[in-house]
């Protein structure tokens, strides 16, 4: 069933008689062309370009919990493609202008809302470093402005200036904004389940089928299945998965946090980011303050937060708008990410033949979905790097040659 | 608020301390190969479940071995470095 103005003002007329599950809920097979591990964004849109870009329909995506609980599902949806370094640039940019067509492409509304972007400027100094940024974005193709306190305060008037650490611009990116993470999740998984490809959930990921030293399938909760090809996305469990393939990743998991707030009249229409706090907003279309800030400092699985962290990230957003220190707090959560020593994602051979990654995106791979998962299926399909994710391979590690997005976009962690 | 051990100073808030690194990796010798020195500098095993990492008590500049469950954040005992085996 396509969705359509049409089909919903028929079904309307019809009594909404004819919506159908949106996914099959298919039992595995004992073999399959090619596997993808995790059913987050990245290997949902994995398998979704496996299939329609490679012709390779033979595919299923292995679960342990349900399709986009993971990060997807906890994600607080900024997307936008603000990086220094020219590899960071194509990577995103790609994952924007896919988003771009999201929408029309899977027949399923993800809400891509370019609402445009601040990274605040705290100091004279910070905004000449924000001109660098700009100017490295511009460079690299990506829109940006660089907007004076006074753009600052007429774009968004309930910011507050002169709080604990004052703004004194800062750059903007107008494409940048925010998607329906859910959205993402499950547009993805209709469109690859139209394809013909088996969304296998509650199955998980119990070690690897190894036979002359190559990855020929996997050991899992339902039993084994075998594949010609096996790609990981697996965020903040990449190390689990790696300990299981016998091989190393340069991967640490840490809890990231996450809240939401009441609903409200619409009173911030675009997301705003203060460096010095760490803390970042934005309002859903349901009118809730959706904001977040830096990681919890302490190696962890645990999916919920520390206190402390709490704090200075509700205090940052409390100095950043004094009017939203009285809106309630409706939930709050963490999710574990994959945090790799130069903040960029690792996609590539994992050191087992036969198994490729899609990992290390940290605190920022929703934003990156559809690239990742396009970048992923081309390793996976030809067995070889596109030009996009050549530089984002582990031997970077070896080489020395790391794209260090912490040092250079001011990434929070 | 969790509260860690520091073997110096006694049980102190979370916020005092700094995760250094995970404890028992050896450095290679000098000429070892680009991908042992890699391996030493970035590849970590970050286990889900028990732990032993090494920790700084900011206040008091001590390092030492912290274990822990990293799935619970329970935590099993500190020891200081100097010291260990
Ligand atoms: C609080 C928070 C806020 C964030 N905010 C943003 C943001 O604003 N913008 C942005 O771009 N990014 C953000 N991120 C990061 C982003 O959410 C992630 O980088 C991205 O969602 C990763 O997608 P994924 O598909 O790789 O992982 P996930 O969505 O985590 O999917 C991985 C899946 O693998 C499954 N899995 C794990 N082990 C196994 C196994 N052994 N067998 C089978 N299945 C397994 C898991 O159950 C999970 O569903 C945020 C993250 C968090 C936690
Ligand atoms: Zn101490």
């Amino acid at each position: 069933m396509s969705y359509s103005t049409l089909s919903l003002f028929w079904g309307g007329l019809t009594g909404h008689r004819h919506w159908r599950p949106a996914w099959r809920e298919p039992a595995p097979k004992a073999e399959y062309d090619a596997i993808v591990i995790g059913g987050g964004g990245h290997g949902l849109a994995t398998a979704y370009y496996l299939a329609k870009l490679h012709g390779i329909t033979r595919v299923a995506v292995i679960e342990k919990g349900w399709l986009g609980g993971g990060n997807t599902g906890r994600n607080t949806t900024v997307i936008r493609s603000n990086y220094f370094h020219p590899e960071s640039a194509a990577l995103y940019d790609l994952a924007v202008r896919l988003y771009e067509g999201l929408s029309v492409e899977l027949n399923y509304n993800v809400m891509f809302s370019q609402r445009g972007m601040l990274v605040a400027a705290h100091s004279e100094a910070e905004m000449e470093l924000a001109a660098r940024q700009l100017n490295a974005m511009r460079l690299n193709g990506v829109d940006s402005e660089l907007l004076s306190r006074r753009q600052v305060r007429k774009r968004i008037p309930l910011l507050n200036l002169d709080g604990r650490y004052p703004i004194e611009g800062g750059v903007w990116q107008g494409r940048a904004g925010t998607g329906r993470h859910d959205a993402v999740a499950w547009g993805y998984a209709r469109a690859t389940d139209r394809l013909g490809v088996d969304l296998l959930q509650q199955t998980e990921v119990t070690g690897f089928l190894i036979e002359g030293g190559r990855c020929t399938g996997v050991e899992t909760s339902r039993g084994t299945i075998r594949a010609g090809v096996v790609g990981a996305a697996v965020a903040g469990h990449s190390s689990v998965l790696a300990g299981l393939g016998g091989y190393a990743l340069p991967i640490t998991s840490y809890a990231l946090q996450a809240f939401v707030t009441e609903p409200l009249k619409p009173c911030l229409d675009c997301v705003v980011l203060a460096p010095a706090h760490g803390t970042y907003v934005s309002q859903s279309d349901k009118g809730g303050l959706v904001f977040g800030g830096g990681l919890d400092r302490i190696p962890s699985y645990a999916q919920r937060g520390t206190m402390p962290v709490q704090e200075q990230v509700i205090a940052g957003l409390c100095d950043m708008f004094p009017s939203f220190a009285k809106v309630k707090l409706l939930r709050h959560w963490g999710g574990i990410v994959d945090v790799t020593p130069d903040s960029s994602p690792i996609i590539g051979p994992s050191g087992l033949p036969g198994l490729y990654l899609n990992c290390g995106w940290g605190t920022g791979g929703f934003k990156a979905i559809p690239a990742g998962g396009w970048l992923l299926a081309h390793l996976m399909a030809t067995g070889a790097h596109h030009e996009i994710s050549r530089p984002f391979d582990l031997d970077r590690f070896v080489t020395g040659r790391l794209i260090d997005e912490g040092a250079a976009a001011w990434i929070a962690h | 608020m969790q509260r860690f051990d520091c073997p110096f100073c006694g049980p102190r808030p979370e916020t005092e301390f700094h995760f250094a690194a995970e404890a028992g990796k050896t450095r290679p010798v000098r000429d070892c190969s680009d991908a042992d020195w890699a391996a030493y500098l970035h590849m970590v095993r970050n286990a889900k479940g028990a732990v032993c990492e090494i920790w700084v008590h900011r206040p008091c500049r001590e390092m030492f071995v912290m274990e822990r469950d990293s799935a619970t954040m329970e935590v099993q005992g500190s020891t200081a470095l100097r010291g260990a085996p």
